[in-house]
């Protein structure tokens, strides 16, 4: 079985942003990027699987402007076997950005240019845009299973199914979906490695197989699925006053009073 | 100076201008006018049709869910819009739970009927079957608009079902602009984006049910309940070889509060220790509508288990008041819990970055904290 693993590149989940002047978006300028945390977790469990002789080969494949090769270089570093690269300027989140219907479209083309693929391993929401919606769509334009927000898998009956717990509102919940699917990572499912020092050299001479909307012949879908949707504005949020503290005890208990807490 | 007086003459008739044109719209609205403010403008005596998956496990969040959306979509003229439908959804052997939860909606506020949709294939909520009903439900019933809570629930089958609509989907919408356009939040919430929906085709949205008030409920007008077609019921059976259940393993929430929906909660972070039955022992101090939440540092590290974790990527909560013992604030975690109307802080490090945004911090022992404010809160009652 070989896996297809998204990961988009998004501004680094530790740095402070900041509302552009335009309000059209984030000013992306001066922050660190790196991989999508759900990402790297999608990532980490295909090489598993490919590690446990489950998985033969794991693509990993991206949507982004030129510089999210550097997140395919991550990809290959930390074991991917091949990387493809969907070249379009507008991604991440804001104004013009690609809505992920429209990802979910190209991803699906990539399928059909790559595959076959026992099972597409994607993040549940990528931290810029805070979607969780790319998987499940692009499980519904193949017409595939689905298991969202996972937290363990296993591959069963000869590679012919999954076995998926997912993180549900209430709990845990374990379903069977047969294969091939889309698997979306919850954040404890695993513990992502490392690239290694050789590996990262390496990875800088690999190749990326680089596509677009045009070359996948998805560009008008994706410009229409791009029509639907317009960011209008991106603001901050309304900052809170807040930063009364103390040391003293019964003057916190006062505090409290005065706030209507007890 | 006359310039002056201009400008500022400027800025009064403009200021009038947006004043008028919302109580223009706030008077249209009193009329009934739900025709909305954009395309379908053409026919103002049409009502805008919409329809609510409802969660039938969280009625809270689907009745929060069903006013967001009648405040959204222009429905809430104060009589029943004949339009709002509301669709739940389930397996035969939850009959009761789910003519309950029916019933319930059947009297909310502007809802003028409850679809049912009960079948074998239905049980669990699986994705593909609750898209394929949903998507066969709003395309037979010409539904402009849908709308579901955003939980674990909606965000599963939503999406699934807007791509099969060939719809994108606005998710997570905490404020709503027009029929069209809503504010959602992105970077786990240090931006606010506001995003229309243009072009044609349905206008699907998730609504965050934590940044709106429950529909309220009458007595005395029950909308029937309407049971869906044979051929929704088959739509969903066709896609349920697409996945089974296996096993679920709920948590134990016992007489104490949902946490998305608890007026009071209180949170532990890796301070906390192998003590987070102090922090339940608080918690039943203020009284049933009190829960305990966690920082993913005490996820992680296994104090306490996952579905008790509070930001980006575990709940969303906005309480009346929250209260954080031993939480530093990384980002992640603020984006789950920056709403709460009022927020206390207990943590010994003075650095420590949610004091900013902490209406009331504390320095010191976490636990000397818990000891007296459970103390005040028992003297209080006595």
């Amino acid at each position: 079985m070989r896996i297809l693993c998204a990961v988009k590149r998004v501004v680094d989940y530790a740095a402070k942003i900041r509302v552009n002047a335009a309000q059209t978006n984030v000013d992306t300028s001066s922050v660190k990027m790196s991989m999508n945390p759900f990402c790297e977790i999608a990532l980490e469990e295909a090489l598993r699987l490919k590690e446990a002789g489950i998985a033969t080969e794991v693509v990993a494949v991206t949507v982004g402007p030129d510089a999210a090769k550097d997140t395919l270089r991550t990809a290959m570093a930390m074991g991917a076997d091949h990387a493809v690269h969907v070249v379009h300027e507008s991604a991440g989140a804001g104004a013009g950005a690609l809505p992920p219907l429209a990802v979910a479209r190209v991803l699906s083309a990539v399928v059909d240019h790559a595959g076959p693929f026992g099972m597409v391993l994607a993040g549940k929401q990528a931290i810029d845009g805070d979607n969780n919606q790319t998987g499940q769509m692009l499980a519904a334009l193949r017409g595939w299973p689905q298991a969202t927000f996972a937290s363990s898998v296993s591959v069963t009956d000869g590679g012919t199914h999954a076995v998926v717990t997912r993180e549900v509102d209430a709990g845990l919940e374990t379903v069977k979906v047969p294969l091939p699917a889309v698997v979306t990572t919850d954040l404890r499912l695993n513990e992502p490695r490392y690239a290694k020092l050789p590996m990262i050299l390496k990875a800088r001479k690999r190749e990326i197989e680089t596509l677009s909307a045009e070359t996948l012949n998805v560009k008008d879908h994706v410009d229409r699925d791009q029509g639907k949707l317009h960011v209008r504005k991106v603001s901050e949020p309304p900052a809170r006053a807040g930063g009364v503290k103390t040391k003293d005890m019964d003057e916190f208990i006062n505090m409290l009073r005065e706030k209507g807490v007890l | 100076c006359h310039c002056f007086f201009l400008i500022q003459q400027i800025k009064v008739s403009s200021l009038l201008m947006s004043m008028s044109m919302s109580v223009f719209r706030r008077s249209l609205l009193a009329c009934g006018f739900t025709g909305g403010f954009s395309s379908s403008c053409t026919n103002s005596s049409r009502f805008m049709s919409l329809l609510v998956v409802a969660d039938a496990s969280s009625l809270q969040a689907s009745c929060r869910a069903i006013n967001a959306a009648t405040l959204a979509f222009g429905a809430s003229s104060g009589t029943k819009d004949p339009s709002l439908s509301v669709l739940v959804c389930g397996s035969p052997d939850d009959s009761k739970a789910l003519d309950d939860a029916a019933a319930l909606f059947s009297k909310v506020r502007g809802v003028s009927e409850v679809l049912m949709a009960k079948s074998d294939a239905l049980k669990h909520n699986l994705p593909a079957p609750m898209a394929a009903l949903v998507t066969h439900v709003i395309k037979t019933k010409n539904f402009e608009n849908a709308a579901a809570p955003n939980g674990t629930f909606a965000r599963d089958f939503m999406p699934r079902a807007a791509a099969l609509l060939d719809s994108p989907l606005i998710a997570d919408v905490v404020d709503t602009v027009d029929a069209k356009t809503f504010t959602r939040p992105s970077y786990a919430g240090n931006a606010m984006e506001t995003v229309e929906r243009t072009g044609d085709g349905p206008t699907i949205v998730t609504f965050r049910p934590t940044a709106f008030d429950a529909a309220e409920t009458n007595d005395t007008n029950a909308a029937p309940v309407v049971q869906v077609s044979d051929d929704a019921l088959a739509a969903a059976a066709g896609s349920a070889s697409l996945g089974e259940f296996v096993s679920a393993e709920n948590k134990d929430t016992g007489e104490r509060a949902d946490l998305s929906t608890a007026r009071v909660v209180i949170s532990g972070g890796r301070g906390v220790g192998d003590n987070f039955d102090k922090l339940y022992s608080l918690a039943d101090a203020f009284g049933p509508d009190a829960a305990v939440g966690a920082s993913r540092a005490a996820v992680d590290a296994g104090m306490c288990a996952n579905d008790m974790q509070v930001g980006q990527t575990g709940k969303v909560v906005a309480p009346e008041v929250y209260i954080a013992l031993g939480i530093s604030g990384a980002i992640q975690h603020v984006a789950g819990m920056k709403d709460s109307k009022v927020i206390v802080a207990v943590n010994k490090d003075e650095d420590c970055p949610l004091f900013s945004i902490a209406d009331v911090g504390y320095t010191g022992d976490l636990f000397e904290a818990v000891d007296r404010i459970k103390e005040e809160v028992q003297k209080k009652k006595a």
